[in-house]
């Protein structure tokens, strides 16, 4: 039969940026209103395109304690002495102004950070108001949370966040202190702060008494002084492991609590028994999904080798349909890498991993020629030896391994630094309750994979940190643990 | 047998016996339904607008096969449907026709002369429609009723019955008979999907018709709901897709059934683009079972060229 058909070419469908107000400069917010900081500025840039987006205090030793000053008195005038129920309101009320205001934050998140538009509208922005509706829940029901009858807060905490999921971290963050009666000062990545002081106009906007949120934004050198800060009770931190640990160890030795959330090298097993086209979804889902900047990330793939070559061809052929570029065209799968820093470090451990023998297949794709891009890549024959299989790349570069029997493939995933997530793919109900059971990882997904409910707690093994966010579980860190009374 | 890629190998084999068909069917690869939910959904959110809209739109009319399966069928309608079909919108000599007109066996022959001349087809549903309830040799009658009167296409049920007690051969021979007595026209073979219900028993089923030599497989009559749905559609897709990598034939596709509106259409060749391919884009290879479809597709084709919404008084009623 002669084939008419013709190619099938989707025009820009490009969301405005007219919803959002980006300002020249931002201050600090500290005790409820906009302040300037007293140290130097920096620039926050568009990934996609490297326009210069605003000018960015910079907190320096004296902002932050101005801030954990204020997040003192608001926590012992004020947010400690009031009733869970009224705390709940609060946190309701932003859920609620969070989600009038989705549209603004997803288009501002893409900008700032470089992720489509697609995510930050279905998966980010939508994640981050359920987070406050959930945790808004729990602020008058503590008494039955398992911690005791009468749970009480922590006071100030001191919360660092990461570039990948901007907003979202800050939910994760701020959710469960206020719900428990903390007070907070907030670091967010020095990329990608917009959305964050975004938030701090909601706070206003919330009537949220001054100082129960202050965000300082800044680099490493403002997450220091916040860390180390003597008034601070409980360090949160999400991100790298290095930083993880230079954390734990400037807080060692002192009364704060911690709780790090860092980095991974997920396995997601695919057992010869699988759903293959919904297992296909999952890896592509498990590694592109944020252009890779997913701490849980389904970065190794462990494929039964009896079905490699099927699940390979069908992953390679779904590739090929992922469409790269404009973060804030609608229908762009991967959008940009989020820095010029994160981009070398993809681009070396790529480089690693064919100088150590694996081979590199990406689809043709064209990338803009300005902002950092990266390719949607995997690299086949790897081994547990070669260095793309060990380490975090935290880029849409996928390394693919095969193994031979469960146990075999129990084994390899296990075998990492780390133990944040994994998944498991396979029809057989029990193989999934025995694999789950033996993983070392503080997430095990199904038969899907990068799947987030506030309702469900995440954490990690090992260097992936310690402590659990979301859920029940994630009021823990920010109540005293002495015991009920 | 779990990969597709081994097991059509043996295809003949495959059929070779009920034991052998069933063993070859329950080893394709299951499906995870919540898995195949959440794709469709995806895939739904893709954002077709401006030039990539009038592509979609001008394409989705040329794939409608017209559909109406009454009981109060008249020669009449059946008339005025074929003229619909041909002239889509007869104040626009730019907009294409439809694929076909799909009607009941009797009414081949009005379809036929009043569509004379033009490129649309003939099609008809057969073999005891909607129900399948028939011994083979009515059913097989009724397909070469439909034949002789001139179809182009046979649209035929399987039998749910059968296939739900998991005599998979049974209709597969079926499938292989009707194929024999359509005598050249091409065979859509109706899975009822809705009935069928589970995604597995959809795979299973698109397997089975390609086997037995369908040029088409299709989603439902439209008298059981759920008729067509974007996921059932997808494992279909998925599984043409797979046929064609592992035998090299290309098998057709039609949703039917439950899709009314442009925007449904359009998510509809999104998932075909993305998930068959290109190849499939076209009225050869992908079908549209549907009646209320092709005014709204009308609507918004001349929404796009006037900028302006018209309304239901400026599309004819059929």
């Amino acid at each position: 039969m002669a084939n008419k058909s013709q190619p099938f070419e989707y025009a820009p469908a490009p969301e405005s940026r007219s919803i959002v107000d980006i300002k020249p400069s931002y201050g600090l917010f500290i005790n409820g209103e906009f302040v300037d900081g007293t140290g130097k500025s920096f620039k926050t840039i568009s990934p996609s395109t490297e326009e210069v987006l605003a000018e960015i205090s910079e907190a320096s030793d004296a902002d932050v304690d101005l801030a954990v000053k204020a997040a003192r008195r608001a926590y012992t005038r004020v947010w400690s002495k009031m009733s869970g129920a009224e705390r709940g309101k609060y946190l309701f009320r932003i859920a609620r102004i969070i989600q009038e205001r989705a549209r603004e934050f997803a288009v501002l998140e893409s900008i700032d950070n470089g992720k489509p538009i697609k995510e930050t509208r279905d998966v980010d922005v939508p994640t981050v108001a359920a987070h406050f509706f959930y945790y808004a829940g729990w602020a008058d029901k503590l008494g039955y949370a398992g911690y005791g009858d009468d749970p009480q807060p922590l006071g100030v905490a001191g919360q660092v966040i990461p570039w990948n999921f901007p907003l979202l971290m800050l939910a994760w963050k701020i959710a469960p202190a206020l719900a428990c009666g903390n007070t907070v000062v907030l670091k967010p990545a020095e990329t990608t702060p917009l959305t964050a002081l975004l938030f701090a106009e909601v706070c206003q906007q919330a009537d949220l008494p001054p100082g129960v949120v202050n965000i300082v934004t800044g680099a490493g050198g403002t997450g220091r002084a916040i860390v180390s800060h003597p008034d601070v009770n409980k360090v949160a931190f999400t991100g790298s492991t290095e930083v993880g640990k230079a954390i734990a160890r400037a807080v060692a030795g002192t009364d704060k609590r911690v709780t790090l959330e860092l980095g991974g090298k997920a396995a997601n097993i695919v057992f010869d028994d699988a759903p293959v086209d919904q297992a296909v979804e999952g890896i592509v889902n498990g590694i592109f999904f944020n252009q890779g900047h997913v701490c849980c990330a389904g970065s190794r793939l462990l494929v039964q080798e009896s079905i490699a070559d099927e699940v390979l061809a069908k992953l390679k052929r779904r590739m090929k349909t992922l469409r790269v570029g404009d973060p804030l065209d609608k229908n762009t799968d991967i959008g940009a890498i989020n820095s010029a820093e994160q981009l070398a470090k993809i681009r070396e451990l790529s480089e690693i991993g064919e100088a150590e023998g694996a081979e590199r297949w990406s689809p043709k794709c064209d990338l803009p020629s300005t902002g950092f891009w990266f390719p949607p890549t995997i690299f086949t024959g790897v081994s547990q030896a070669h260095r793309i299989a060990r380490e975090e790349i935290f880029g849409p570069v996928l390394s693919v391994l095969t193994f031979r029997t469960p146990k075999e493939a129990i084994e390899k995933a296990n075998n990492t630094p780390f133990g944040l997530s994994a998944g498991v793919w396979t029809e057989k109900g029990s193989l999934i309750l025995w694999a789950a059971s033996q993983l070392r990882a503080g997430v095990v997904w199904s038969n899907t994979f990068n799947r987030f409910d506030p309702a469900s707690p995440f954490g990690g093994y090992k260097e992936s940190g310690y402590g659990r966010e979301g859920g029940r579980h994630g009021l823990e860190p920010y109540l005293k643990n002495d015991g009920a009374r | 047998m779990t990969t597709t890629n081994s097991t059509v190998s043996s295809v003949s084999e495959a059929t070779a016996s009920d034991a052998a068909l069933r063993r070859f069917l329950h080893g394709l690869p299951g499906v995870d339904q919540v898995g195949a939910e959440q794709r469709a959904a995806g895939l739904g959110t893709r954002s077709i607008k401006t030039s990539a809209k009038a592509f979609a739109i001008d394409l989705a009319i040329q794939m409608v096969d017209l559909t109406t399966l009454e009981g109060s069928d008249t020669a009449g309608k059946v008339r005025t449907l074929a003229a619909k079909a041909m002239r889509p919108d007869p104040t626009d000599p730019t907009c294409p026709a439809t694929a076909a007109v799909c009607v009941y066996p009797d009414m081949v022959p009005i379809a036929k002369k009043a569509l004379k001349g033009s490129a649309v087809k003939v099609a008809a549903v057969a073999t005891a429609f909607p129900s399948g309830r028939a011994a083979l040799d009515i059913k097989l009658a009724d397909t070469a009723d439909a034949v002789e009167a001139g179809a182009d296409e046979i649209d035929m049920v399987i039998d749910r019955g059968a296939f739900l007690s998991g005599r998979y051969l049974e209709v597969f021979e079926e499938i292989v008979a009707v194929k024999e007595a359509c005598q050249g026209a091409h065979l859509k073979v109706i899975f009822e999907t809705g009935e069928l219900q589970t995604y597995d028993n959809v795979r299973r089923a698109s397997w089975l018709a390609m086997l037995a030599g369908a040029h088409f497989i299709k989603t439902s009559t439209g008298k059981v709901q759920p008729a067509a749905t974007l996921p059932v559609t997808l494992v279909m897709l998925e599984a043409v897709r797979d046929f064609r990598e592992a035998t090299g034939q290309m098998v057709g596709v039609k949703p039917a059934g439950g899709i009314r509106h442009s925007k449904d259409a359009i998510k509809y060749l999104v998932m075909v683009n993305e998930i068959a391919g290109e190849d499939w884009l076209d009225p050869d290879w992908f079908r549209f079972g549907a009646s209320t479809l092709l005014n709204d597709l009308l609507m918004q084709r001349k929404k796009l060229t006037t900028g302006a919404y018209s309304g239901p008084d400026y599309v004819t009623l059929d």
